[in-house]
């Protein structure tokens, strides 16, 4: 089995957000980057596999040498080879067409990718790849089972959830579910140290990238105002409230 | 040329998301001087649709969201969009959204702004402004495709009234190639709850403080009185107490309902990542230095075991 699984680097989740350059830009000021918590779900995921029957793990990541660490803990977490594409990761569209461009020769037989990211939500480039590679796209995955020709899988759709069956290869865009978050793994010592043995390969991008979206500004949500307290024993004046000030009820 | 808004429905019948999604198609087709089509798949009621400015709608009748694959949503989606020429293609940014969306992106060639909040402040280059990390801050994105999809993040942009002018309502069926078909649906299972999380307007959450899974019958009760969407804190859904689909939070569910009531939630940073779209946060809690409250607008500092039946008779007493 031939796994490859589409790493992101993000600010970590405590990570104060903020914007410099006129909000054109996001402050990456004592930021702790870490790996994408969907992506590590699917990993973890990959991980499972190769333990319960043969597999490599390929992780690949688009971007600059900043990525370099969240690509070694992959591997100090148990993947295999690693790979960067060094491309600054300007957009979905952008990061899609390098992982496609990369795809086209390797035959694996599933790709992995957080559902995703935890900064631009954009969730767009695990589908673009599955379009542009013509793979079965499961998004949202939450289970999977390989039965010998086929993938059973479980999905989360609109107010429930889908299993379906898919044929190899296949393009899974998995959340928690597909391990539980107990099952993520802390890179042990010797994980650390075999990590540094094993081949993180970085290759520049050569297919011509179209720039089809723009970040034009940042902006932050309004703050909310102070929160009136209301006291337990007067609920009415919360009911009132909800009615008459937020206009909710 | 035109605008396309692809309007989703369950089991046949329309959400607000699906007049939502009409709603904002209809402003950008004045803006530009285009027609709106809707296009659905396997309504019960097409006609329901009218009076909401689709000059014209299209029915797929024989596929059904529900039974469909994306697959096969996203290729007759495209052949719609192509026949009619459609510039600005309007989705709702549910999870059948968000899968068929970067599928026909990637089919048509074109742009994709997807959580959209805002209606667009240009229509060419298209200019939107959508939601990013997690809520914490707005990224407005400038497309330099002529052909864009704008992915609306469900319950963020609001409705227009209903009037009184006809559509042209299309019902036709379509050949599906089984062949094509890389993925087999084997089953489909609905959630427990009545109200999808996604499109409830209001929503009741509660965390480790309900101590235990009984005790789950008065958020119930609650919501049932607002006619609301439950949901629960990550400690809660990892110990198996609620189904894991009612998890909201970093690695659940985001949400942005109308008003968001957190019962024994202390608020970490990582439940506010899934929540904090909300237009209104009552929290509910005894400790007073909970961390939720920062991010509340109303708040209650008191035993939840006391609190919410208070709120489910005051709330009983104002409904009738």
């Amino acid at each position: 089995m031939n796994i490859l699984v589409c790493i992101s680097s993000v600010p970590d989740t405590t990570s104060p957000i903020n914007f410099t350059n006129n909000n054109q830009s996001f402050d990456k000021n004592g930021i702790t980057f870490i790996i994408n918590p969907y992506d590590e779900f699917c990993l973890t995921k990959a991980i499972f596999i190769k333990e319960s029957q043969s597999a490599t793990i390929t992780v690949l990541n688009v971007g600059n040498n900043t990525n370099d660490s969240v690509l070694r803990k992959a591997l100090a977490i148990g993947a295999d080879n690693a790979v960067r594409i060094n491309q600054e990761s300007v957009n979905s569209e952008i990061v899609a067409e390098c992982i496609v461009e990369y795809c086209q020769d390797k035959n694996f037989d599933i790709i992995f990718c957080g559902r995703e990211s935890i900064d631009y939500n954009g969730g767009k480039v695990p589908g673009f790849i599955a379009e542009k590679l013509n793979l079965p796209f499961i998004n949202g995955c939450v289970g999977m089972n390989i039965k010998n020709e086929v993938i059973e899988l479980k999905r989360e759709i609109d107010n429930g959830h889908e299993v379906c069956e898919s044929s190899f290869p296949a393009l899974i865009a998995g959340q928690k579910g597909l391990v539980e978050e107990k099952d993520l793994r802390i890179p042990s010592m010797r994980g650390i140290m075999s990590a540094r043995t094993k081949s993180l390969e970085v290759i520049e991008p050569t297919a011509t990238l179209e720039n089809r979206i723009k970040i034009i500004h940042y902006d932050k949500p309004i703050q909310r105002s102070e929160c009136k307290m209301i006291n337990e024993d007067n609920v009415e004046e919360l009911v009132d409230l909800l009615n008459n000030e937020a206009k909710v009820i | 040329m035109s605008v396309l808004a692809i309007i989703e429905n369950w089991e046949g019948e329309f959400k607000k998301t699906s007049f939502e999604t009409l709603h904002y198609g209809k402003k950008i087709s004045n803006e530009i001087g285009e027609e709106l089509i809707a296009l659905t798949f396997g309504a019960n009621n097409p006609e329901s649709l009218e009076g909401h400015g689709a000059s014209k709608i299209i029915n797929i009748s024989n596929i059904k969201f529900e039974t469909a694959t994306n697959n096969t949503l996203s290729k007759i989606s495209a052949e719609f969009i192509s026949k009619n020429e459609a510039s600005h293609i309007i989705m709702s940014n549910t999870i059948t959204g968000k899968t068929i969306a970067p599928l026909l992106t990637s089919n048509l060639n074109c742009g994709l702004l997807s959580n959209a909040i805002e209606h667009p402040t240009n229509n060419s280059p298209l200019t939107v402004k959508c939601k990013g990390f997690s809520s914490k801050a707005h990224i407005t994105y400038e497309s330099q495709k002529q052909q864009n999809i704008i992915s609306i993040l469900p319950n963020s942009i609001g409705l227009s009234e209903k009037n009184n002018e006809k559509s042209e309502v299309v019902n036709i069926d379509r050949e599906i190639n089984m062949l094509d078909e890389k993925v087999k649906i084997l089953h489909r299972q609905k959630a427990n709850e009545k109200i999808s999380l996604a499109d409830a307007e209001i929503v009741i959450s509660a965390g480790r403080g309900l101590k235990d899974p009984k005790n789950w019958s008065m958020v119930e009760e609650l919501a049932e009185i607002l006619n609301a969407g439950t949901a629960c804190s990550k400690p809660v859904s990892d110990m198996g107490w609620r189904p894991h689909s009612e998890h909201v939070g970093q690695t659940g569910l985001a949400i942005n309902p109308d008003l968001y009531i957190a019962i024994g939630i202390s608020g970490a940073i990582q439940h506010l990542a899934g929540v904090n779209g909300s237009k209104n946060i009552v929290v509910i809690n005894t400790d007073p230095e909970a961390p939720f409250f920062k991010a509340a607008n109303y708040g209650i500092v008191g035993d939840a075991f006391v609190v919410v039946p208070k709120l489910i008779t005051a709330l009983q007493n104002f409904k009738n």
